[in-house]
Parts: C-alpha cells; sequence; structure tokens
C-alpha cells in the first residue's frame, strides 16, 4: 500500500512508521504544522519550520530513508479546532480539542488530501487497533489498557477507519520505547506529550481567560446559596473542577466542594459536595459511528466520557436525532462538551458529544 | 531526474581536484610565513583570475562565505555608509529580489528606519525602468538602489545597464545580484555601472560557502562581520583558500562556451515548455516568454499550474523521481506564497501554485522527457486534493 505516515517527531510515530516501513508499505512521512504559536517555533512571517518536532521527525525519516514533508494546516487548525476550543468554553463547556482535531484534521483534512493524491491509508501512532470484521474495518482498544486511545479516535467514521492504520495497537509501551532504541531512533527517550500543543504552558485556564477575556463573578455554594469566592470568569471553569477555585468559606466539616455547574449567562460558579456530580443519563449530539449505527431500541454498551475514564455498562438508543446513554451506574462529574464513546466490548461503536446530562440528585 | 539547478548544480570535477589539492596544504593566507605565504599567493592567484574573467580589477574582488553574505555587505554596508556620509536613508529596491536582498532590506526599515521604495515590475516580472528614474529624483536621499540581474524564480533578466546608468548620473550606488545570472548569461559587469555585484560558488560548480562581492575600490560599505579586515577591511574572517581557488576555476568554467552552452539550456527549455502546454493545456509560463540573453535565463521554465499546491506538485514528481522546486524561499518547511509572482500580479492561490524547473550542464532531453511523462498524473492529483481544500475551506 502507499501509506502517509503522520509523524509528530515523537517515540509513538516514529516507530509505527518505521513499522510501515518494514511491512513493506510504499511510505511517505508528513509532519503536520498545526499550532503557529510563537512557542512551536513557526515564524508566521516566513512560515518556516524550525520547531524540533519537526527536526525531530525529519531525521527519523531521513533514518528510515523515507521521502519527508512538512503540511501547514495551522489555517484549518485554527479554524476547526482552535475557534472551536474558545467557542465551547465561551458557552460554558469543556471540549476535547485532539478529538476535534482527529475528527476533523487527521483523519479528514489530511486523509482526504493523502487520498485525491494516491495514497491507500494514513498510518498514526495512535494506541488503538484496526480489525477486519465481518461487516468491514472495526477500530478496537490497543492492547495496553495504559495507553489505550481508542478514545480520541472514537470520532472516525467507518470510512476513516477504513483508510487508516494503527501499527502500535498490539504493542506495550514499554516495548515501543525498546524498539525505538533498539532502532537507533534519536527520539527514544523524549517523553510523552500530555499538554494541548497549541497551550505550550498547560495552563488551560488562563489560556481561556486570554481569549474570552476576564470578568468577575461569585463563586456561590449551592447547599447554602451563600457566596464563597470570586473569579474572573466562569467560562474557565469545568463541571467537576476542585482545583484552583480559592474558596474563602470552608464547610462546616472541611469537606471538599467541586464546581456543579458553571452559568454563563449570570456569570457564576456553583460549587458543592461531589454527590451533586452524579450523573445517570446523558444526551449527546453529532453522533458518529466506526460500525452498524445503534437506532431507537436500547442496546447494551459500555460508555466512556475521559480519555482514561473507567468504561460504565450502559443502554444506549437514538431518539429524536439525540444519542440517549442511560448508564447503570453513575459517572461522576461530566460537562457539556465533552464526548462519550461507546464500546461493544473492546470495539468502538460510536459517540457524541455531551449536550446535556440527567442527575441522580438535582442541587 | 536533477531539474533543480538554480537551487545549487553539481560541483565540477576540475574544481574540486583543485579544492582536494589546496585543501591538502597547511597555511593561513594572512600569515607571514613561508606557507601563509604560499596560501596567499593561490587567493590572489584566484582573485585575479576571477577579475580576469568578469572584467573587473582583482582589488575589486571580496570574497564572502557565499552569495547571501555579500548581498548583506552590500545592502547593509552601503546604506549604513551611506547614510553616515550624506544622511541619505532611502533604499531602492525590487520587488522580486531574493530573500538574502530583500530581508536585510525590510530589516534596514524596520529596525534602523531606513524608507524603501519598491520598484515595481511588469507581468513578465521585469523591474520598470521609468519607475527608477522616478525614484532617483532626489538622490541624496537614495542611500543605494538594488535590482537583481536575474530573477530566481521567474528567470527574468533585468535592465540592469539601464538602471546602473540612472543611478550613475544620480551618483547612487547600485548592487545587482548577480547569483543566477553568472554563467548563463554574458555578464558585462563594467557596462553594468553596478558599484557592489553578488556572486555565488556553488551555482556555478564551484563549492559551497564562498561567493564573493565585485566592490568598486572607490566604495566603502560599512562592515558587516568586524575582526581581522583580511578582505580590504571590508570583510573579517580566515580566507578560505581552498574554497577560493576551487571557486576562480568555476567561474573560468562559467564565462567560458557560455553562449553555447545556454544554447543548449534553450533547447531543453523550449522542449518542456512545449511538452508542458501539450501535456496540461491550461499551464501558464511565467516570466519573459522571450529566448534572448537579455530576456529570460536559458535553463529556468516557471510554471502556473491553477488549482494545485506547489508543494504537492513537488512531492508527487518526487516520488516519480524528479528534483525540482516552487521556486520560493522555504522549501524545506512550509511553502509560502511567492512574493515575486504576487508583485507581477498573482492572487495568494495562483501564486503558491507554481514549479520551477532549472537546467544545467548536465541537463539531458532525458529529464525533460521525463518530467512531462510525469506531469498530467501529477497535476491531476494535486487538482483533486486541492478542491478539497478549497471546498472545506
Amino acid at each position: 500500500m502507499r501509506v502517509i505516515a503522520a509523524m509528530s517527531g515523537g517515540v509513538d510515530s516514529s516507530v509505527a512508521a518505521a513499522r510501515m516501513v518494514d511491512a513493506g508499505h510504499e511510505v511517505v512521512g508528513v509532519h503536520l504544522a498545526l499550532a503557529s504559536t510563537e512557542a512551536s517555533g513557526v515564524v508566521a512571517a516566513r512560515g518556516c519550520c524550525t520547531l524540533d518536532d519537526a527536526r525531530d521527525a525529519r531525521r527519523v525519516a531521513d533514518l528510515l530513508g523515507i521521502p519527508f514533508y512538512v503540511w501547514d494546516l495551522s489555517e484549518r487548525f485554527r479554524s476547526e479546532v482552535i475557534e472551536d476550543f474558545i467557542d465551547e468554553y465561551r458557552h460554558g463547556r469543556t471540549p476535547n480539542p485532539c478529538l476535534r482535531c482527529n475528527e476533523r484534521i487527521k483523519f479528514a483534512a489530511v486523509l482526504d488530501r493523502a487520498i485525491a493524491l494516491g495514497f491507500d491509508a494514513i498510518a498514526s501512532g495512535h494506541y488503538a487497533r484496526r480489525v477486519d470484521g465481518p461487516q468491514g474495518p472495526e477500530l478496537h482498544r490497543a492492547v495496553d489498557p495504559a495507553k489505550d486511545q481508542s478514545y480520541v479516535l472514537g470520532v472516525l467514521s467507518a470510512h476513516q477507519i477504513a483508510h487508516s492504520l494503527f501499527p502500535l495497537g498490539d504493542s506495550l509501551k514499554e516495548q515501543v520505547r525498546r524498539e525505538a532504541e533498539d532502532r537507533g531512533l534519536l527520539v527514544a527517550r523524549k517523553p510523552d506529550s500530555h499538554d494541548i500543543c497549541f497551550i505550550p504552558d498547560g495552563d488551560t485556564a488562563a489560556y481561556v481567560r486570554s481569549q474570552v477575556g476576564t470578568r468577575s463573578g461569585d463563586i456561590v455554594d449551592v447547599s447554602t446559596d451563600a457566596v464563597v469566592g470570586h473569579h474572573q470568569g466562569a467560562e474557565a471553569f469545568t463541571i467537576g473542577q476542585r482545583r484552583g477555585l480559592d474558596l474563602r468559606v470552608p464547610t462546616a466539616d472541611g469537606s471538599p466542594r467541586y464546581v456543579i455547574d458553571v452559568d454563563i449567562v449570570t456569570n457564576t460558579v456553583r460549587v458543592g459536595p461531589p454527590e451533586l456530580l452524579d450523573v445517570t443519563t446523558v444526551v449527546g449530539t453529532g453522533a458518529t459511528w466506526a460500525g452498524p449505527e445503534i437506532g431507537a431500541v436500547p442496546t447494551p454498551v459500555t460508555a466512556q466520557v475521559r480519555a482514561h475514564g473507567t468504561p460504565v455498562p450502559a443502554r444506549a438508543r437514538m431518539a429524536a436525532g439525540l444519542l440517549v446513554v442511560d448508564l447503570d451506574e453513575p459517572i461522576r462529574g461530566l460537562a457539556p462538551g465533552q464526548a462519550v464513546v461507546l464500546y461493544d466490548g473492546t470495539r468502538v461503536v460510536g459517540s457524541a458529544t455531551v449536550d446535556r446530562t440527567g442527575r441522580a440528585m438535582r442541587p | 531526474m536533477y531539474l533543480d539547478h538554480a537551487a545549487t548544480s553539481p560541483m565540477l570535477d576540475s574544481v574540486r581536484e583543485v579544492w582536494v589539492e589546496q585543501s591538502a596544504r597547511v597555511g593561513n593566507p594572512s600569515s607571514l610565513h613561508a606557507s601563509g605565504r604560499a596560501a596567499r599567493r593561490a587567493v590572489e592567484e584566484a582573485r585575479e583570475s576571477i577579475a580576469a574573467d568578469l572584467d573587473v580589477r582583482p582589488s575589486s574582488v571580496v570574497f564572502t562565505a557565499g552569495g547571501t553574505e555579500a548581498d548583506n555587505l552590500a545592502v547593509k554596508g552601503l546604506y549604513w555608509s551611506r547614510r553616515n556620509q550624506v544622511g541619505a536613508t532611502r533604499i531602492l529596491c525590487s520587488a522580486i529580489e531574493h530573500h538574502a536582498v530583500l530581508d536585510p532590506v525590510m530589516w534596514l526599515a524596520e529596525a534602523q528606519g531606513a524608507e524603501i521604495v519598491w520598484l515595481p515590475v511588469d507581468r513578465w516580472g521585469r523591474v520598470d525602468v521609468d519607475a527608477v528614474g522616478e525614484a532617483l529624483a532626489e538622490p541624496d536621499a537614495a542611500a543605494l538602489c538594488t535590482v537583481m540581474w536575474a530573477n530566481n524564480e521567474v528567470g527574468t533578466v533585468q535592465p540592469v545597464a539601464e538602471i546602473g546608468r540612472l543611478c550613475r548620473e544620480a551618483g547612487v550606488p547600485f548592487h545587482t545580484d548577480a547569483v543566477q545570472a553568472l554563467g548563463h548569461l554574458p555578464l558585462d559587469i563594467p557596462g553594468s555601472h553596478a558599484q557592489a555585484v553578488t556572486i555565488s560558488g556553488h551555482k556555478i560548480g564551484g563549492p559551497f560557502g564562498v561567493g564573493a562581492l565585485l566592490l568598486d575600490p572607490r566604495v566603502s560599505p560599512t562592515p558587516v562581520l568586524h575582526g581581522g579586515g583580511q578582505e580590504r577591511e571590508v570583510r573579517s574572517g580566515t580566507v578560505d583558500a581552498a574554497g577560493i581557488s576551487a571557486f576562480a576555476v568555476a567561474v573560468r568554467h562559467a564565462v567560458t562556451g557560455q553562449q553555447e552552452r545556454a544554447a543548449h539550456l534553450v533547447d531543453l527549455r523550449e522542449r518542456l515548455v512545449r511538452g508542458i502546454l501539450e501535456a496540461v493545456p491550461d499551464a501558464v509560463l511565467n516570466g519573459d516568454p522571450g529566448a534572448g540573453a537579455h530576456e529570460r535565463l536559458p535553463g529556468n521554465v516557471h510554471v502556473t499550474f491553477r488549482g494545485c499546491e506547489g508543494d504537492l506538485l513537488l512531492m508527487l514528481l518526487d516520488a516519480a523521481g524528479i528534483d525540482c522546486s516552487t521556486g520560493s524561499a522555504c522549501t524545506a518547511g512550509i511553502p509560502e506564497p511567492s512574493h515575486v509572482l504576487m508583485a507581477m500580479g498573482a492572487d495568494e492561490a495562483l501564486a503558491r501554485s507554481s514549479l520551477r524547473f532549472s537546467f544545467g550542464e548536465t541537463s539531458a532531453e532525458a529529464d525533460v522527457d521525463a518530467v512531462i511523462e510525469a506531469l498530467p498524473a501529477a497535476v491531476d492529483r494535486a487538482r483533486r486534493a486541492g478542491s478539497l481544500a478549497s471546498r472545506v475551506g
């Protein structure tokens, strides 16, 4: 096959590319220039990539003896991922930009371009497995439970999965690192990246404030209706958040309080005990399907709402264009904007963006 | 198939032999002992050889570590000295200069308050001589004028002799970057009236990292590199005897048999242009369509393929074993729209949709045929990829 290896410059995508070469595919390495921030070293005026990651990716491609190019998708990334991210926060929701990027950039804009250019598939360093099932290619959880990234790929359609290859799905992270070392890849000891790529310092709240502006408001305790603190803009808060609240009035028993609700209209953040975060029903919009779709009949699945969250048994059905997921046991702390990904065993069934939640106990 | 001679041309065997021979000898040309004197002799013989080949005085040849350094020395150095002598802060610069000129000019404007007068070009990329005349109306305000001899992207030859004459009459120093012209065009340097001319080694089969500024002995630009003052107190840094000796061999080759080589390149170019227009009928040739030495670089073909991103075409041709270029600045990283095409009136999309094929001495008809064979499928695919981008974007 003719394969585009998406090469971030990290250890995973490097080993993935190497395995594609070993498998005999005709591989071309592509580094995506996405976030054109000053920190990334992409100078707007010149557009040259001095980014360390791009250099690392290029050196791995040199070692593998494959052609290598940088594709500038920063404009698409800004309009499809960063602006969506800011807009979601502006509406008091909590988006997952990595998921959006996979959905709209890596496995959409890049994949479409690759196919138009005569390539058959994109290979990435994600930990997930593509399994060829009776009804076509399926997306499954990775063998390494600690690294499984099927959640952030949960938005992929059957078409996208059919043109994707995940060479690391059967490996443990440790094996991948060792293999990188054995292959003499310079990136073997490079630390994993965890941050959102366009927020290099990892301070999401500060980034959100810098984008939507600041405005002071109250933090109110839902149990007493008392003002227990102040904030600089409700947009930067996330349901379930405990840290960074700077509450001035302790609870009677000293127990911690969590963000229960974010009201953008009144610029109020409500806090309370963790029990109030329990959610038993999830209603999602924009459902995507990795294979056969779920219809109106409640279908047993497991539901996962964050990248390394515990999957919960549930029944899912479509109603009036919305995905309704009734959870068998509550999930604690779920914000609108997050993605719910449904599984059948290890197989990804589909996903939706959380729009509303039904809670076991209402404040 | 190598069709990127404008980026760099293969080193000549005769050049490599001289480089290897000289590099085996010890001696800093600035040292006073026997070894130093031997190295100095090699450098001075090279200087005389280049001066004779290009019809300038040996004292005009200021060796540098390449074309970019020579351009920086000319632009910044002449600007600084003219500003200090007569208070002139205006720079007359063509809109199609190489980045090695463009960026120093823009830096002088941003960091040092220079005023830039952009000299416009016509649709073929040729500087308007009348505009130069108008810009020279206040000669005392002008620090320098810089217009390249031939454009590196679209290959259009500039009216340097006419511009040089206007500058001379106005008493304004004239610099021209002749990096692309040397070896491809007959260079009448005295006739250009230029006070400073940039040439480079690796574009003419010489080594990388060596070039020269041919600098009128009556002109003293302020140095960019301060130090030992080895080159006429204008350029400091240990003189590279091996590189310079080899460079002189390349310059000799460049001016010997230039006409015959150019005729060969024009044949290849015409064959390629014909073939491209047959294979992709809506392709557009950029730059002057003429074949004369005052019109276009003989080995340059620059074509716009509407609806294709140049970098995707480059990648597809690369996969077919063809080395070419988009012609614009950053081929290794993220491509930017060509400022040259934009100055010629193209919009940003068209300015990203071009490829440059450039021939050199080792080029043959097989190179042309390979491009013509691979091009239709590549254009087709790049167009499909391009239509996706515009649909979603």
